[in-house]
């Protein structure tokens, strides 16, 4: 078997067996677990080589032949990139939750989860058809609504999973109408064919809805404004969540779809404003939202919103450097940020408090996790000689220019990054330094899995920067080369070179090194601007969701009131207007038959049908109403008789006696006044609206009786029913062996009717007789709904 | 209604129609019959009998809960159609086979397991129904 293939499913196994180990082996399950996302990691390392030399490996087996859907995968700068940072930093978390969640009851579930989560992602990435793409993409959503909802008994957690649920759920339904659009454009529904498409969908009329349908999928995932407020409530889950799912992949699946379009989306007016100004926002409120919080964790969310605003801007901007600088920054923020969210986790686990007014001066009892702190915020800072100063440097060489279009965008990028490296520092930094705060636990150093995790990630934040040659040759020229579609070589060093970027990053230094000895200052007005302002997103979701709930509330009691009256008058007032429309519309009315001529024995049969219905109308009370309705059915059935169609007949006796004993036996039990007290105005409506029925039915069945008859069905089943079917009653051959699945669902129906109905007459016990206008008759006709 | 001709000939009534249910089931597949009407009319002779001689003495003959009769019903309906996975050909095709028992020449087949399935559904959930009515009546 294909490695690759296996490489799919391996975490989906990995997870099923993840509790079970954690039973025996306890949080030391980790260390086994681990080897899982370790493996898939070397796998896709091998495919570096090849990749850095602009090679692209697609692959696949058939999965739906007859719909031309593929399970395939494609293997470029891209995607690697992607598979290698899910793979890795998800050892390392797997590693990490095994220290952070020792001793949880649920450990095992978490890591369950966590396992189900990266099988989940790793599919989003390096999928290739579109289908399997869209059901990795709701994987993710979902399996993050189980992670986020992890603490399952806190109302904030429910609230925080089920709002990340709704807002990328559903913005996966608007992605899949977005994806189907760019199927009909081109007819390809694969990326790797998709790619050499772009001149032809970005000239095609429906180009717009494409692109805002995608970005409407994009932005949701990757919590761009206004829709971001899901990633900050996000962090109710487990800090390993956080770190994995809010730092490196689940929010970076946006960006990925973003950056995987843009050589078939780009290139655009439409592209290049949308992206550039969402992104932007997006950055700023991120940023000054950021420096609002005083929690770890918040304060890290917000600048992972922020950053993905970052990379979104840049991915819009248009020009190559700044692609290569959203590329550079896209992998040195996945290193960064998973790094401080677990050196937060650490804080958090070993302090007691992730407050970051009542922390400081841990440096003496966590070195370790200092040591990866500081290195990280210097590269989410962007200073040398840091991963993230190479990015930084690469993005002012991409957007710096002297139009009044770049000039804004730089100006915007200058203020996101100052405050992220204010951020940064006060995250890195605050907690340790400074005078000893008593914290709720006293705290001592994490133990090897907890910090194992930030270390490495914090060591190749450096390595990446120190031999960026290799780090450009294997990683970062390939990605960037197949974001823009054409080969591109990134060639930037921790060397600075004087001009107009290092300037402007100086200006981001100084800037940002202001605002931080302000940052109290800065936090009290944000705080006050906040208070004025008074509503946000976050809220709006609540009054959506109210108003969602009203609304429907308001529906159903207007449509679904109890009424059994008002259900049968509607229905049935539908059903006459329907029927007649078709025949408006067609303009097509029957013409008067001729007279028929019938024996005696049908005109005797004839005259009881009529006799039967002068007995229902007549009847004085209902229990003889409904007898009388059986006469009419009964003389219908000898009339099928009659007429050849013995089979017709049988079925119609059958089911003419069985609703005349449940009808009679529903109305005993509903102890009704045996006689109807309808007002005069009413039994003339009902009486309308029954010959209004009774008429279009009429006028159809001599309209479709007038038509000729096409034989081609008749003649296939008198020729193969028995030859085939080894059967001469061609409705029973047809019944179970033809259109055997057909008859399959419908007994399915016929069963779970009968268990609904037999449901409803189990609750009506239980409720004062007679008290709210709760429909109390059950649909007494479940023969009907077999019926063929 | 419960007279005592009624009380008296129901059970052989209901005797009578379980039996020409089941002719009716067997026959289906070349005369005028079938799983369905097969299912009604079993349905309507548990009826009968409920309605003469009461709720209890039908569950007891029938021993088993309807609704479980219908789910098995559905389930054989699901089965039958694995039969075909075995010989390869695309799922529910009919299979056919012709055992000779006492020099007679039987006609069986996966159609005919799917055929009683249906009569099962039918039968259990109509009867489910109708017997949770009449049991009301009576409280």
């Amino acid at each position: 078997m294909d490695l690759t293939f296996l490489a799919f499913f391996a975490p989906f196994i990995a997870a099923v067996f993840a509790p079970f180990l954690v039973r025996i082996a306890g949080h030391n399950a980790a260390w086994i677990l681990a080897v899982v996302p370790a493996l898939i990691f070397v796998h896709f390392a091998g495919f570096l080589p090849d990749v850095a030399e602009g090679g692209r490996v697609t692959g696949g087996v058939q999965w739906i032949p007859s719909f031309n859907v593929n399970f395939s995968w494609l293997i470029d700068g891209l995607s690697l990139t992607f598979a290698l940072l899910i793979s890795g930093i998800g050892t390392l978390i797997v590693l990490y939750a095994g220290g952070y969640m020792k001793g949880h009851p649920q450990q095992g579930r978490f890591l369950c989860f966590i396992l189900m989560f990266m099988g989940a992602m790793q599919g989003l990435v390096l999928s290739d058809s579109f289908f399997m793409f869209f059901v990795f993409w709701e994987l993710t959503s979902i399996t993050s609504f189980l992670l986020i909802g992890f603490n399952h008994n806190a109302e904030r957690s429910r609230r925080a999973a089920m709002q990340a649920l709704v807002v990328t759920g559903g913005g996966g339904l608007i992605l899949l109408a977005g994806l189907i659009f760019l199927w009909n454009m081109t007819g390809v529904s694969e990326f790797s064919l998709l790619l050499g498409t772009g001149d032809l969908v970005r000239e095609s009329p429906f180009y717009l809805a494409a692109l805002i349908l995608v970005l409407g999928g994009a932005f949701t995932k990757s919590a761009q404004f206004p829709l971001h407020f899901w990633l900050p409530n996000a962090m109710e889950a487990p800090t390993p969540v956080s770190a994995y799912l809010h730092s490196a992949t689940m929010v970076k699946a946006g960006v990925y779809l973003v950056m995987r379009l843009n050589p078939v989306l780009g290139e655009t007016v439409a592209w290049e404003t949308i992206l550039p100004l969402f992104g932007g926002a997006t950055l700023l409120v991120g940023t000054f939202l950021a420096v609002r919080q005083t929690d770890l964790k918040l304060m890290l969310a917000y600048t992972t919103v922020a950053s993905l605003g970052l990379l979104v801007m840049l991915t819009g901007f248009g020009t190559e450097k700044a692609i290569e600088g959203a590329v550079l920054y896209l992998v040195a923020h996945s290193l960064f940020k998973g790094a401080l969210f677990m050196v937060a986790g650490n804080v958090d686990h070993e302090a007691g408090t992730r407050d970051v007014t009542k922390l400081g001066g841990l440096l003496a009892a966590m070195p370790i996790t200092f040591g990866a702190a500081i290195l990280s915020a210097f590269s989410m800072a962007g200073l040398p000689p840091f991963v993230g100063f190479l990015a930084k440097e690469e993005i002012y060489y991409g957007i710096a220019a002297s139009d009044p279009w770049s000039i804004f965008i730089t100006a915007v990028a200058i203020v996101g990054n100052a405050l992220m490296l204010v951020i940064g520092f006060a995250v890195a930094v605050k907690p340790f330094l400074g005078p000893k705060v008593e914290t709720p636990k006293s705290a001592h150093e994490a133990p090897l899995l907890m910090y194992a995790g930030p270390v490495l990630l914090a060591a190749l934040s450096l390595a990446a920067a120190l031999w960026s040659g290799l780090f450009h040759q294997f990683i970062s020229s390939p990605m960037a080369s197949a974001v823009a579609g054409v080969p591109l070589e990134i060639t930037i060093s921790i060397i600075p070179k004087p001009g107009l970027a290092l300037t402007l990053s100086i200006v981001t230094i100084a800037l940002g090194v202001v605002l931080y000895f302000g940052l109290a200052r800065l936090r009290a007005a944000m705080a006050a601007t906040l208070e004025a302002i008074g509503w946000g997103p976050d809220l709006g979701f609540d009054q959506f969701i109210r108003g969602l709930v009203r609304l429907s509330v308001v529906l159903t009691r207007s449509l679904q009131n109890g009424r059994m009256e008002f259900y049968m008058t509607a229905t049935f007032v539908l059903l006459a207007l329907w029927l007649f429309r078709t025949m408006f519309v067609a303009d097509e009315w029957p013409a008067m038959p001729a007279f028929p001529v019938l024996s005696i024995y049908e005109w005797v049969t004839v005259a009881i049908i009529a006799i039967g219905l002068i007995a229902v109308v007549r009847a004085k009370n209902r229990l003889t109403a409904i007898v009388s309705l059986g006469i009419q059915g009964f003389a219908v059935a000898i009339l099928f008789m009659l007429m050849g169609a013995p089979d017709l007949s049988f079925t119609q006796f059958m089911v003419e006696t069985l609703t005349v004993v449940i009808l009679a036996l529903a109305m005993t039990r509903l102890r009704l006044s045996p006689q109807d007290h309808r007002s005069a105005g009413q039994t003339v409506l009902d009486g309308a609206v029954a010959i209004a029925c009774g008429v279009a039915l009429t006028f159809i069945l001599l309209q479709i009786l007038q038509t000729p008859f096409d034989r081609t069905l008749t003649d296939f089943f008198n020729l193969y029913s028995y030859s085939l079917a080894q059967g001469r009653n061609i409705v029973n051959v047809i019944l179970v062996d033809f259109r055997g699945v057909d008859t399959f669902g419908e007994i399915g129906v016929v069963m779970v009717a009968g268990l609904a109905i037999l449901a409803l007459l189990r609750i009506v016990p239980k409720r004062s007789l007679g008290s709210a206008p709760a429909p109390r008759v059950p649909e007494a006709e479940p023969v009907a709904v077999g019926k063929e | 209604m419960r007279t005592l001709i009624f009380r008296a000939t129901a059970p052989y009534l209901t005797a009578l129609m379980l039996l020409y249910s089941i002719f009716v089931l067997l026959r289906g597949h070349n005369e005028p019959g079938g799983g369905f009407i097969g299912g009604l009319i079993a349905a309507s002779a548990l009826a009968i009998y409920g309605i003469a001689c009461g709720v209890s003495p039908v569950r007891r003959a029938i021993r088993y809960h309807p609704m479980a009769i219908s789910g098995f019903g559905l389930f054989l309906g699901a089965i039958a159609g694995v039969f075909s996975l075995f010989a390869g050909v695309p799922y529910m095709t009919g299979l056919w086979v012709y055992p000779t028992v006492f020099g007679v020449e039987l006609k069986l087949s996966t159609t005919l397991i799917f055929d009683i399935g249906v009569y099962l559904v039918v039968l259990g959930a109509i009867t489910s129904i109708a017997l949770a009515l009449e049991e009301k009546e009576r409280d």
